[in-house]
């Protein structure tokens, strides 16, 4: 029972470390018609992630393949039953990641067009439908007692779900313009301020909403009314939100970055307390709902992969600390290796 | 189609489009990392010029080969949901564990790399290509692990319905995964030496930058010579291990029917699966077969007969493939060593430059040509002996695995066109160098 508990915490704590690195990414990927002006801007942009998207994204193979190892079923079932949406974000993330290689590597007009629309295409698609994704497993998703989706692609698609998508890209668009303004300088930097004010008040709106929502149209809100003190985290989302503002109201870029990445972080945990024990719950009926408790793998293996965690996911995040650190300056145009 | 069908010429499709940059992937990242380290020790530029522009080539093939992997690690889950969950608890920790311990590393340090020139000392800069070269080739190891463990399984019960692990060290420390790992990392180093001899050579035959190309073919040749041999034996050695664990897939590489001792290999053999024999057979060396993969002349060797029907591979793809593997590897052997005797004269043997720009392409004919031995030859199991494929595909409609399949197609067509495309152009455009 400790065992598969640990595991759920750790499967949400990958997700939402996926979420807070990459979202950047496909936050900057969503801004980029309307914050690259001139083609030194899109440049400027995607050299801003340049050296960390490809580390970044490696969260999400690691949350994938943790679901994998740890939660054989739920892998099973939620990746068949969400098989359009995922294949939708997998083409997606294809797109965008040759995008940044190929961009510059022939100077035609039409050749850099094609790929400045795949990085768009590719980093907004993401951004919703993950949401749209997470939301619905909130809600609960159609699948039966033999782990079959009686649904489709437009089943996702309801109110709720798509609440979830809009909170998903104003966060990822927040957090991806903060980092703009951290690596970037001049004419560039200031209307990224400028995106990230604007963006803010909207994407307090839809956060409350999502909250007030998630009452209605979840079951998320029981855990928290068994054990009040949980509150804490809804409270310190809030106020992460609350702090993006102060901020940068204070022009300082990397606190409104720590402040909107922890924004992410505390969005997505609230989704995962209110969701244990289940990691994949079932609306047509409770029972057939997947569990911590009824879909992890034996406890050998969860051993096995705890001690493989401890001991290498200090490393991973050291080196990637470090290399964050190397690359937080502002990014010159004799530095553009894209 | 059938919903197998189509999850299987979707995951084969996406697989072996993956694998046509992996190899290169691996095997480069050494090879480059070997030259950033020469440049360190001895100061010549032209390790540093030969670094920057094989690194080129490199990381365009890198981020076509990245983003398809994706695609892999989900695609157990999105079209082989039953399988999934029925071997998640072995088989989805050591997918699980590529992409904590090896991805992480590979693909942190590949931005470092790049965007790191100026940062980091020349040293350091060096160190992080060999971080992403031990990350990607570690990450090969890791994934050959989990293949290895559906070929042989080991170390698991079934219990609960379910393959559940028993014993982890005898899943990763199994002979049948360390030939292949070894097998496989070599085979890339061979693509690897190809890629840079064939390019190396058409440069040579124009006399552009000639001191560069010249250390670029002779550095590709040492790495092609040294790795062709060892393909090839650990080929051999995995050959017994083949006929120890998988008996049927051995006989179909070989189109051995009958069990007998003083078992033959042929030349070639034309199989007839309707009645059980070949239709034509060439060359056949006698007892050859129980030498190999028995070390005795006059060992037995099982046929295909002694298999049900339905257990056995395809025998006519599974022979095919393995003979055109064996042939080509004994081709690179051939080219490298004539090229090792030849190193010091390589402009005076316009001829043999002229081959091995042709020979870009063969390593990867061979790489595609293996994986169609291992998988194909694993045939109708999917973990051999334990789960059958048939019974291994999602409970998805046939309309989306068919639409996904089209799309794949699609997407991979023109992304491997542009990757091929720009590798191509660069290729020929050849090294920016000051001096010369």
């Amino acid at each position: 029972m400790v065992l598969q508990s640990i595991w759920f915490f750790l499967w949400g704590l990958l997700w939402a470390l996926y979420f807070m690195t990459d979202g950047f990414d496909l936050g900057i990927g969503a801004l980029y018609p309307i914050l690259g002006k001139t083609d030194e801007d899109k440049k400027t942009m995607i050299n801003a992630i340049g050296p960390l998207w490809d580390g970044n994204e490696v969260w999400l193979l690691t949350a994938g393949g943790v679901t994998f190892a740890a939660f054989p079923l739920v892998y099973a079932v939620m990746f068949s039953s969400l098989y359009t949406a995922l294949m939708l974000i997998l083409f997606a993330l294809i797109i965008r990641g040759v995008s940044f290689e190929f961009r510059n590597k022939i100077d035609h007009p039409v050749w850099v067009k094609v790929w400045d629309t795949c990085i768009f295409i590719g980093s907004i698609v993401p951004a919703i439908l993950f949401g749209v994704a997470f939301a619905n497993i909130f809600q609960g998703i159609p699948f039966d007692d033999e782990g079959i989706y009686q649904g489709t692609l437009f089943t996702l698609l309801n109110p709720y779900g798509l609440l979830g998508g809009v909170l998903f890209l104003l966060l990822f668009v927040q957090h991806g313009a903060n980092w703009i303004i951290i690596r970037s300088e001049g004419d560039l930097h200031d209307r990224a301020v400028k995106i990230a004010k604007g963006i803010w008040p909207v994407l307090l709106a839809v956060a409350v909403i999502f909250f007030v929502a998630s009452w209605f149209a979840t079951p998320l809100y029981q855990n928290y009314l068994t054990r009040p003190i949980l509150f804490v985290v809804i409270i310190v989302t809030v106020v992460a939100l609350l702090c993006v503002r102060l901020f940068l109201n204070q022009e300082n870029g990397f606190k409104a970055w720590f402040a909107s990445a922890l924004t992410i972080v505390g969005a997505i945990f609230f989704g995962i307390i209110g969701l244990f024990p289940n990691l994949f719950p079932s609306s047509i009926n409770p029972d057939y709902s997947l569990s911590a408790y009824n879909a992890s793998s034996s406890p050998l293996t969860l051993k096995v992969m705890l001690v493989v965690v401890i001991l290498i996911l200090p490393l991973v995040l050291a080196y990637q600390i470090w290399a964050y650190n190397l690359f937080k300056g502002k990014v010159k145009q004799e530095d553009f290796m894209y | 189609m059938d919903l197998v069908t189509l999850s299987r010429l979707q995951f084969a499709s996406t697989i072996m489009f993956h694998f046509l940059f992996v190899p290169l992937t691996l095997g480069l990242s050494i090879i480059i990392a070997y030259m950033e380290t020469r440049y360190v020790q001895t100061g010549d530029e032209t390790y540093l010029n030969m670094t920057k522009f094989w690194a080129k080539l490199f990381l365009i093939n890198f981020a076509v080969g990245v983003v398809t992997g994706i695609t892999q690690e989900f695609q157990f889950g999105t079209n082989w949901s039953r399988y999934s969950a029925y071997v998640g608890d072995v088989f989805g920790s050591l997918l699980a564990i590529e992409a904590t311990a090896t991805f992480f590393l590979e693909s942190t340090f590949i931005g470092v790399w790049i965007f790191g020139w100026k940062k980091l000392s020349k040293k350091a800069h060096a160190g992080v290509m060999w971080l992403v070269a031990i990350g990607s080739n570690l990450s090969a190891v890791w994934i050959l692990i989990a293949n290895a463990w559906m070929q042989s399984p080991v170390g698991f019960t079934i219990r609960n319905g379910r393959a559940e692990m028993v014993d982890f060290g005898a899943v990763i420390s199994q002979p049948f995964a360390t030939y292949k790992i070894i097998h496989t990392i070599s085979s890339a180093l061979v693509l690897a030496s190809f890629f840079i001899m064939g390019i190396s050579a058409y440069h040579l035959l124009k006399n552009h930058h000639k001191d560069f190309f010249t250390k670029s073919f002779r550095t590709g040749l040492g790495f092609g010579l040294i790795f062709s041999l060892v393909v090839f034996i650990v080929g051999d050695i995995n050959g017994v291990l083949v006929a120890e664990k998988q008996p049927a897939k051995l006989a179909a590489m070989e189109s051995l029917w009958e069990t007998t001792d003083m078992a033959p290999v042929y030349m070639f053999a034309w199989p007839d699966p309707e009645n059980e024999k070949n239709a034509v057979e060439i060359g056949a060396i006698p007892g050859f077969l129980s030498l190999l993969v028995k070390h005795d002349f006059n060992a037995v060797v099982q046929g295909l007969k002694d298999f049900p029907k339905d257990e056995r591979p395809p025998v006519l793809v599974t022979s095919f493939s393995f003979k055109g593997m064996v042939g080509l590897g004994t081709i690179f052997i051939l080219l490298t060593v004539y090229g090792w005797f030849k190193r010091k004269k390589l402009l005076e043997n316009p001829l043999y430059l002229k081959i091995m720009i042709f020979a870009i392409p063969l390593p990867y004919l061979a790489i595609q040509l293996g994986w169609i031995v291992a998988e194909i030859g694993r045939q109708p199991w999917l973990v051999y002996g334990v789960f059958k494929t048939a019974a291994g595909a999602s409970p998805v409609a046939v309309s989306q695995v068919a639409i996904s399949l089209v799309a794949f197609i699609l997407v991979y067509s023109v992304l491997g066109a542009a990757g091929f495309y720009l590798m191509f152009q660069k290729a020929k455009k050849g090294p920016e160098l000051d001096s010369e």
